[in-house]
């Protein structure tokens, strides 16, 4: 066991666990923020997105040892209202299906549209080919991070 | 005009009866009371002060909101959206003064609370009409009262009431409170389809910004006071079970409560359709928090040991009993593959023959033979399944997402000893289950675990739990032959279709009734490796081989291949054989027509590799061109377009966003999905050895078109999936001029034999 303090969504967390306990749990278990999903705890899914600093990081593979002082941003902390360029593209498109990967597509978008702001296609497509969506809304999601793109250049 | 009967008391509870005469069934009781909020997509100083129950499906505000129950689980196939609006439109409200919650468990208010078999709207379609006609029955009744007019001169007009002779009007919510006391109607007016005002109309998900922020609408997202987690550990290998455990190592672990192992169902219990459980006897472990769980399950020794062949006596969704052979041993795919193709030479089963089959392939100018394969295939819903329970001396508590609730009540009222009406089972938002939670056995681990423990707990598996843990879709095989005359007509059909360990046959599918000697012949092969509904369950493999097959005959005969499915179609409609077809040759043929004008298929596309199929199942119609480029040797899927009948469509934009879900997940399935044994091992463990589809391999472009239709609703989340696997495989034969026979396509050395 050891103590970390954790900046997540702007608030500063102390928690004492494990140090080899990936993030994924830290959030779920100990501070129930569970809109970062669990999927397949090899980083294979990328249900678990979250970011690191600026960066789009699998949780189920970062220890929290490995945070150190890098901010954390979960799905609860992209916005405060729900109104992240990107979170309203998904409700324009009304993307989701079960909507359990959402989340994470959410995280991994925002993080690309942030380095890459008018991303082609195939650049979407392989910034996105990481994370899984069992009900297959690909088409959608690949255009809502299209127009959340645009919302980011107009606005 | 459509006059319907409601029900016959305002008490009495009717279950899935059909009226003698052809009346409806008001499946619902109007008295018993709504759940409290459970979730609400209106802003707190929109609420009402106050709410009147006008029955269990809906209740109105003295502000004229409304709020409707959703009875059905969510799955992702968009009902919690548009279930209540078939309710809104026969009530006449502004869908923007709707709040939608889910309904738990309540075979008493609801009717058919189910996901699968792309049922809930088909079935549930007259109830809520009725739920909603009859309520606007009660408010214009009790304005008439108020008004002292008679109610045939009162109507409404989107949550509001209006007497047009004496120019007065109030809204819904004025009356609502003496709505609540009007008798309920024993006849009811129900809408003309041209009146529909929300049916028809695209309708945003109602839980969509609960999704995009991250709201505890799955079961997974559970923490409550005191709650325990656990997580069991079941054998590496179908034909093993529990032997022995050794605890040792990991009682002293942090975080760890309790190590035991649990009998999920009892040697006696007589199992339903839907108690299909692969192992028996499991290993749980019960701790603080999920990584500690993780960490004692890599280091718990336990011995398995393999089983003795047994029987399993189970009574089916219908039909009568069965018993089950389930057999020792631990199996391997390469011998599975040996028996099935052994079996094309043995005697089969004869389910159905017209003519004489027999002759008419003796007489055969041609014969067109083909052997197709398809093998075991795991749901792998994103949410790993998982279950809360908090089950005390008197009562059970259980949450969690699954299809099958009503059916799953029985199963757990008997391993718990405890009468169904003390279990409370509420139904969270699914996270994915293509017929995979329709086998709630980790609900019933959950809650023996909760009894054990007396602790509220949730029981979570791992995605290797999940991956490893059976109940999939089986492996099947499926020889077809076709006759040809001198001419090109078909003059004969053989299908002889069989599966480890059930047989995929439809036998009363196209083409019989276009084909004058037609023979079906069905076989089994028994396995300990458990299945499952996975998404149009046998028609996901039976539309794959079948449309396949045809592709090739209508090449064998020189003809177009809509053309050729066109003219068969045209036979079965105007000179039907047999009489037990299960299909509509009309709406059949009309699909297929759709998508051709709608793919432009007459037009010559440069470099485009094209397939079509067309397939129908769960009451509906769909017909899918594919169009392919090969690059970089492999598939490029540049559009899919679809057309489908399935009767008058709720909400379309998300009807749109579940076919083209269905498209994908039949292309990912058709090109990567397999799940493969050796000594009883699944080989398939997580998504780093089971190929998923991703994004870019899903098509860059998908067209879906509804046909035009005033038909009740028919099903939706199954009827696209299954074409698009002939369509895969049919555009693959343009694109590189080999046929695809054996499942997954990509990198399968059967389909270079």
């Amino acid at each position: 066991m050891a103590n970390f303090n954790l900046k997540i969504n702007g608030k500063t967390h102390e928690i004492e666990v494990d140090p080899t306990t990936p993030m994924l749990w830290v959030l779920r278990d100990h501070i129930k923020l569970v809109g970062t999903k669990f999927g397949c705890g090899i980083a294979q899914c990328g249900a678990c997105t979250v970011h690191l600093g600026e960066n789009a990081v699998r949780s189920c593979q970062l220890p929290i040892s490995a945070v150190g002082e890098q901010d954390i941003t979960t799905i609860e902390g992209l916005s405060e209202n729900g109104d992240h360029p990107v979170q309203k593209a998904w409700l324009e498109i009304d993307v989701p299906q079960c909507g359990y990967c959402q989340a994470g597509q959410i995280m991994t978008a925002s993080a690309f549209l942030k380095k890459n702001p008018n991303p082609s296609d195939e650049e979407i497509e392989g910034a996105m080919n990481g994370n899984i969506c069992r009900c297959g809304t690909y088409t959608r999601i690949k255009k809502a991070v299209k127009m959340a793109a645009n919302i980011n250049q107009n606005t | 005009m459509s006059v319907v009967k409601t029900k016959i008391g305002r008490r009495s509870f009717i279950k899935n009866t059909s009226l003698a005469g052809g009346g409806l069934v008001l499946g619902f009781s109007f008295l018993n009371s709504c759940k409290p909020d459970q979730a609400s997509n209106m802003v707190a100083d929109e609420l009402p002060k106050e709410w009147f129950e006008i029955n269990a499906y809906l209740k109105i505000g003295e502000n004229g909101k409304v709020t409707i129950m959703s009875p059905n689980p969510e799955g992702g196939q968009n009902v919690k959206t548009s279930m209540p609006m078939i309710v809104a439109d026969e009530l006449d409200v502004d869908w923007e003064h709707v709040i939608v919650e889910q309904a738990s468990l309540d075979t008493d208010s609801f009717n058919f609370q189910f996901l699968g078999g792309s049922q809930a709207i088909r079935r549930g379609w007259e109830g809520l009409r009725m739920a909603g006609a009859s309520a606007r029955h009660m408010l214009m009744a009790a304005a008439a009262e108020k008004w002292q007019v008679p109610a045939s001169e009162i109507t409404t007009e989107t949550g509001i009431l209006k007497h047009g002779s004496s120019d007065r009007s109030m809204g819904y919510g004025e009356i609502a409170s003496a709505a609540a006391k009007i008798p309920v109607p024993e006849e009811v007016e129900l809408k003309e389809i041209n009146d529909f005002k929300i049916i028809g109309t695209s309708k945003k998900n109602v839980d969509g910004l609960n999704i995009v922020t991250g709201k505890p609408l799955f079961s997974i997202d559970t923490y409550e006071e005191g709650m325990l987690t656990a997580m069991i550990v079941h054998p590496p290998a179908f034909g093993l079970k529990f032997k022995s455990v050794d605890d040792a190592a990991i009682k002293s672990m942090p975080g760890i409560r309790d190590v035991f192992p649990i009998k999920v169902l009892e040697d006696d219990y007589e199992r339903q359709h839907f108690d299909t459980c692969t192992f028996l006897e499991v290993v749980v472990i019960v701790g603080d928090t999920t990584w500690q769980i993780m960490n004692a399950k890599k280091a718990i020794k336990i011995e398995w040991e393999p089983f003795e062949t047994y029987t399993e006596e189970r009574q089916p969704y219908s039909g009568p009993k069965q018993i089950l052979t389930i057999p020792a041993g631990l199996e391997n795919s390469e011998e599975h593959k040996a028996m099935m193709a052994a079996m094309t030479s043995k005697k089969a089963k004869e389910v159905r023959k017209d003519g004489n089959p027999e002759r008419a392939f003796r007489n055969a100018t041609k014969i067109v033979e083909r052997i197709y394969t398809a093998p075991f295939l795991a749901h792998n819903c994103m949410e790993p399944m998982n279950f809360f329970a908090n089950v005390t001396a008197d009562k059970a508590e259980l949450k969690g997402p699954l299809q099958k609730p009503e059916l799953t009540e029985h199963a757990i009222s008997e391993r718990l000893g405890m009468p169904i009406e003390n279990i409370d089972i509420q139904m969270t938002r699914l996270g994915g289950g293509y017929g995979r939670r329709s086998y709630a056995h980790w609900l019933i681990e959950a809650a023996i675990i909760s009894q054990k423990v007396k602790a509220p707990i949730k029981l979570v598996y791992s995605r290797e739990d999940d991956m490893t843990g059976g109940i999939y879709r089986a492996a099947y095989q499926v020889k077809y032959r076709a006759a040809l005359d001198a001419d090109h007509n078909i003059t004969a059909f053989h299908v002889n279709a069989g599966g480890i360990p059930e047989s995929p046959l439809y036998a009363d599918r196209f083409p019989a009734g276009a084909v004058a000697n037609y023979l079906a012949e069905s076989w089994e092969i028994n396995s300990n490796i458990t299945i499952g509904s996975f998404r149009a369950p046998r028609s996901n493999f039976m539309a794959s081989a079948e449309q396949s097959f045809l592709d090739e005959v209508a090449e064998a005969t020189g003809k177009d291949p809509i053309d050729f499915r066109l003219e068969l179609l045209e036979q079965a409609k105007n000179n039907p054989v047999g009489e037990r077809n299960d299909y509509d040759a009309e709406r059949y043929a009309g699909v297929l027509k759709l998508v051709k004008e709608k793919s432009n298929w007459d037009e010559n596309f440069e470099g485009l590799s094209r397939g079509v199929s067309a397939y129908f199942c769960h009451n509906s119609y769909a017909a899918q061109v594919l169009d392919m480029k090969w690059e970089n040797d492999k598939p490029v899927i540049k559009k899919v377009t679809c057309a489908i009948d399935c009767g008058i469509v709720i909400n379309p934009d998300a009807a749109i966003n579940l076919c083209e879900g269905g498209i994908v997940d039949g292309i990912g399935n058709a090109l990567y999905g397999e799940q493969t044994f050796k000594e009883g091992v699944p080989q398939k463990s997580n998504f780093d050895s089971y190929r998923m589809i991703r994004m870019t391999e899903a098509p860059k472009e998908i067209d879906i078109h509804f046909v035009k239709s005033d038909i009740d609703p028919t099903g939706l989340g199954e009827p696209s999936f299954p074409p698009t696997f002939a369509a895969v495989a049919n555009a693959m034969y343009k694109a590189t001029g080999e046929r695809y026979y054996h499942q997954p396509f990509l990198n399968n050395p059967s389909n270079n034999s």
